[in-house]
């Protein structure tokens, strides 16, 4: 179905995340690089504590987690991580070199900066920063990036903390490695200017490339990150966070948008069946009983643990919860995204999906009779967990269909890797932000700006003329490379694979052939960054030939190891193709001596080649055939 | 320039092209000349320079900015247990808190604020009386203050608590810690000391462990003396209580940065699971006796020195001058200074001036007997504290020439050596100096 996102008053924001290179980190001199998993670690167990008034304000789940007092192990590798990190030490000045980068790529986004930076403590208690806050600074403001769409205002740069990361997690205990924790971050917040799914994703890229132009950005998966806020006129506005592929943000995008006009078209079929909010009832009913020769799994694991199972009756629902929301999603998946969050069960189970999972027609028929409901019209949700959990899952399960007569709710949701989204917590009113009074305010001053000064960014025309006169690319090639979002893997080939593998194979290779690959129907995006090094550095080393390079990524797209996939391509020795030259002259010799040395060798070439091709280079298999020939006919003459 | 007041909701067009709004922020130190600090809608601050800009004032007053409380001198708090404490604020990180919207650091804790951070404290309590008693940072601390926190504690013991919190700025809590165990004689009841290391308005604070565990104490110790219940280590999972004549506050930030020096620390209180070890069996013993005897004067004619190479021994001629009538020396190793001030020590002894010699190598007691300038030393008069740190013995030789002002320099020498509170004394096995890290490698992770 064909969208017609500009009448449906869609808007999009992003904001985009990148780590950046530098020295150290940002608010000490611990170096910003991950630690090796062989580093010597130590740990330190932690709880964080919140006043009751912060509590309103947070991931459900995480509120909840933290009025427990979760404990938060943390893991500190020897040399990655200091004092500062382990919040046993204040923060160190900011790191010149990080602010400079910053500034240096806010003025290429044509953002002005403040005249004085406070950096801001913004409450996360989930435990990714030991302080409990990350410390994040707006460094400028205004700016645009240009697009063929239309204009796309930048309202905020800010230059942030990075989070530790999250290793493990379990019941009342989460384990992070500090090692990623303050790693400079430059966060790009663009106005919600942006109106298709496909120009969010040229915006993207475009912000990126110029961070990556910089040179100061750090590369490899995680490094950069986008979240995206969507909304369409009679909708609402959600954030989705977490979409760390670019090629994925279209279809987030366009998913967000089928799954509120999903909602909306919900919304009017309630009241178009003359339901009212009220006729979603606020108690639930212990149904165990009824199922006690149920062979569902999950109904009788979960009372063998001494769980029971608990139905809310919904009279009149009847398909509303198996609606599609959004492709393999449905309102019950939505539901049971809130039933999860607020109330830590493991999901529902609705009537629209029955009967399935081991509840049978009979079964169904039992709890339609116990809960006075009709098959043909009402619906139920059921849950298998003890009480305090049901009341809690069922609470925010009843609020969440009371609001479908409302419309489209304002939620934080999490990008699933197909695209989807799932509901992560309701939108925070305010950002709870106050001062860090750690650290002294930063005077912008011309010293800074002169540091600033010397980081060229280089706008795509001169990229353009570097490409050319510099790497050898035809105009055609170069000017390809920077109007697809390919520019950055190609810079990162370049610099991987620098006297080793031509500019010229690598753009050959990510323009034509990995992009008539994806026609052909190739899964292309499930090449690693390493193994495609890996293949173009074989090439460049000699060890294949660069007309392998297709096959090659093919093979290693389907699941085969680069090992695996180069072995059939290593080029031939001399020795071996002068083997194979002569074994196939051997083997022809009486119509070779027929057709004479000149008529013989397009003839020998075509079965040479039949045998070697992508193993050895044209050329010198010629030069082999000629040589062969012309000494096997000297013999006879 | 125009005349923007802090909560004014302004829209500014800087110099640079710029135009931003926001609510106008108090002025605070740090501010440079000439900029206003604006709070955006999205939560951040900026500076903005005020230089060539033009400002629009939309709304006046547009953010009500809190007035700062006055004292709120005493509150009492009904609580569900059965001990009778009191909880008194003298200041410091552990008090303070933050106004979200201005930044501005709040200098006490409520009453109510208390009771949320330490729910022990109502659980534990049958009556809680939490008394606003000064809002000092605690460099800024003076014997004149030890004395007023010594009579309050005292105040609140003889009108029958089972124990006293007091919450104390961390730069120089053990110096007061010491102050009130010299001045609190006869005591029935423990009294503890705690503060923070981390400022209570982040979510990492120590504040609250710190502080849960003073109830703890006060149920289950067996002693009567007045302690400081800090972090044991960098991890959320014991506090530890240290006899306050033998804690230092060790290392400028971290949570465990105050250890018992020379001595064991007296108790181990795991908050989570409210449970009270005792580690150390010599201790005052607890008889709940509200009698306790005051004697909170301090003379503020008792100077701390360090000895360092070079030390110009005038400063000692100069400290005699002034009329000081105590000088406790931070001598190195052993307990010395340069021979060549023998000669102005000997003139301070003879005009009265009790002079102490401790170590500045922290660990282990002074020996005056091993070298020559030692014995020098002590031909002219001067008093080794043995094991007793030097902050302590400062504060000892204060309290003595305070309470006892007209006695002989003699016999205030001979009761500054003489054990009144665990202070000095006692043998030092191979666990007392702590075991630093010297590159063994650590290979399996805890837990």
């Amino acid at each position: 179905m064909e969208i017609d996102y500009k009448s449906l008053g869609l808007r999009v924001g992003l904001e985009v995340h990148q780590q950046l290179s530098t020295k150290s980190k940002l608010f000490c001199g611990c170096p910003a690089e991950l630690a090796p998993e062989n580093a010597v670690y130590r740990e330190v167990i932690r709880n964080l504590w919140l006043g009751k008034s912060e509590l309103g304000e947070l991931d459900p789940a995480a509120a909840y987690e933290v009025a427990r007092g979760r404990r938060i192990v943390y893991r500190a590798p020897e040399g990655y991580v200091c004092l500062v990190e382990l919040d046993e030490e204040p923060p160190h000045d900011i790191n010149k070199e990080a602010l400079a980068t910053a500034l240096s790529i806010a003025r290429a986004l044509n953002a002005k900066p403040v005249d004085e930076i406070y950096v801001m403590r913004k409450i996360v208690v989930d435990g990714s920063n030991t302080c409990g806050f990350q410390r994040t600074a707006i460094i400028a403001l205004g700016g645009y990036v240009e697009d063929e769409e239309g204009t796309v205002g930048i309202q905020t740069i800010a230059l942030e903390e990075d989070a530790a990361r999250k290793v493990d997690e379990g019941p009342g205990f989460v384990v992070y490695n500090l090692d990623r924790l303050g790693i400079p971050l430059i966060e790009v917040s663009t106005a919600p200017d942006i109106r298709t799914p496909e120009q969010a994703l040229r915006v993207a890229y475009r912000i990126g490339l110029i961070m990556r132009l910089s040179g100061k950005v750090r590369r490899g998966i995680g490094t950069i990150r986008q979240d995206l806020n969507i909304s369409i006129e009679k909708g609402a506005r959600t954030e989705v966070k977490g979409v760390d592929k670019l090629e994925l943000i279209p279809k987030v995008v366009a998913y967000e948008v089928m799954r509120q006009l999903s909602l909306l078209g919900i919304k009017d079929e309630l009241h178009r069946r003359g339901l009212r909010p009220e006729d979603v009832p606020d108690s639930f009913v212990d149904v165990t009983e009824v199922l006690k020769d149920c062979e569902s799994r999950v109904v009788r694991s979960g009372v063998e643990k001494g769980m029971r199972v608990y139905a809310l009756p919904l009279p009149g629902f009847r398909g509303i919860l198996g609606t599609e929301v959004c492709p393999g999603r449905r309102f019950g998946t939505e539901l049971a995204d809130y039933a999860r969050a607020w109330g830590g069960v493991s999901g529902i189970i609705h009537s629209d999906e029955l009967p399935a999972y081991g509840i049978s027609e009979r079964d169904l028929d039992s709890i339609y009779e116990r809960l006075g409901l009709v098959k043909l019209k009402d619906a139920f949700i059921l849950i298998v967990s003890d009480r305090e959990r049901a009341e809690r899952a069922f609470s925010a399960v009843v609020d969440r269909l009371r609001y479908a007569f409302v419309g489209v709710p304002r939620e934080t949701r999490a990008a699933n890797p197909d695209g989807t989204t799932r509901y992560l917590r309701p939108q925070p009113g305010t950002a709870r932000m106050y001062p860090e009074t750690d650290i002294r305010p930063i005077r912008v001053d011309s010293s800074l700006l002169e540091e600033v000064e010397r980081i060229k960014i280089p706008k795509p025309e001169e990229v353009l003329r570097v490409l050319v006169e510099e790497h050898g690319l035809s105009r055609d090639l170069a000017a390809q490379l920077i109007r697809e979002p390919v520019l950055d893997l190609y810079l990162d080939l370049v610099d991987d694979l620098r006297g080793v593998t031509s500019p010229q194979i690598i753009a050959t290779t990510i323009l034509i052939h990995m992009k008539s690959l994806k026609r052909e129907g190739l899964s292309v995006e499930r090449v690693r960054y390493v193994d495609l090094a890996g293949i173009l550095r074989a090439v460049g080393r000699g060890e294949i030939a660069k007309e392998a390079v297709p096959e090659v990524i093919k093979a290693v797209a389907s699941g085969s190891s680069l090992e695996e996939a180069l072995k059939p391509f290593r080029t031939l020795s001399v020795e071996e193709v002068e083997r194979i030259v002569e074994s196939i002259i051997e083997s022809n010799i009486e119509t070779i001596r027929a057709r004479g040395p000149e008529r013989s060798l397009g003839f020998v070439m075509g079965r040479v080649m039949s045998v070697v091709r992508g193993r050895a280079d044209g050329a010198m298999v010629n030069a082999i055939v000629r040589k062969k020939l012309l000494s096997l006919f000297r013999e006879q003459g | 320039m125009v005349n923007v007041r802090p909560g004014d909701l302004v829209r500014v067009h800087t110099r640079a092209g710029l135009v931003v709004e926001g609510v106008v922020l108090p002025s605070t130190e740090v501010a440079s000349e000439g900029h206003v600090v604006l709070k955006l809608s999205n939560g951040y601050n900026i500076g903005v320079s005020l230089e060539g800009a033009t400002v629009e004032v939309l709304a006046e007053g547009y953010l009500r900015l809190a007035e700062h409380e006055g004292s709120q001198g005493v509150t009492v708090i009904k609580g569900e247990g059965a001990l009778r404490m009191a909880f008194v604020s003298t200041g410091g990180t552990i008090t303070s808190r933050v106004e979200y919207e201005t930044g501005a650091v709040r200098p006490a804790l409520s009453a109510g604020d208390l009771v949320e951070f330490a729910p022990e404290l109502r659980e534990l309590s049958a009556e809680l009386v939490a008394v606003d008693l000064m809002r000092k940072l605690s460099e800024n601390m003076t014997p004149e203050d030890w004395s007023r926190i010594s009579e309050e504690v005292g105040k609140r013991l003889r009108s029958g608590a089972d124990g006293v919190i007091v919450a104390h700025g961390t730069d120089t809590m053990s110096y007061t810690a010491a102050a009130l165990a010299f001045s609190l004689r006869s005591l029935g009841n423990p009294v503890v000391m705690v503060g923070a290391q981390r400022s209570s308005d982040r979510p990492s604070t120590d504040a609250l462990y710190n502080l849960r565990a003073c109830p703890i104490v006060i149920r289950d110790a067996p002693f009567a003396e007045v302690v400081v219940a800090m972090h044991g280590s960098s991890d959320d999972l014991y506090s530890l209580v240290h006899r306050g004549v033998r804690v230092r506050k060790m290392h400028s930030s971290r949570r465990d940065a105050f250890q018992t020096i020379n001595d064991l620390p007296l108790a181990k209180v795991y908050v989570n699971e409210r449970r009270f070890e005792l580690i150390n069996r010599n201790y005052i013993p607890r008889t709940g006796s509200p009698d306790v005897r005051v004697m909170s004067r301090f003379s503020d004619r008792v100077a701390l020195l360090k000895s360092y190479p070079g030390l110009d021994c005038g400063i000692i001629d100069y400290l005699v001058d002034r009329g000081y009538r105590g000088i406790v020396i931070e001598g190195t190793g052993l307990g010395h200074i340069r021979e060549e001030c023998a000669e102005s020590v000997g003139r301070a002894t003879e005009e009265g001036v009790v002079v102490a010699m401790a170590t500045q190598t922290i660990f282990g007691r002074v020996n005056m007997n091993v070298y020559t300038t030692g014995r020098r030393l002590l031909k002219v008069g001067v008093v080794p504290v043995d094991d007793m740190l030097s902050e302590v013995a400062f504060v000892k030789l204060s309290w003595l020439w305070g309470n006892y002002p007209s006695e002989d320099p003699r016999r205030i020498a001979s009761m500054l050596v003489t054990n009144m509170a665990n202070e000095i004394g006692g043998a030092q096995g191979l666990e007392t100096f702590p075991r630093w890290y010297h590159g063994d490698r650590l290979q399996e992770p805890r837990a």
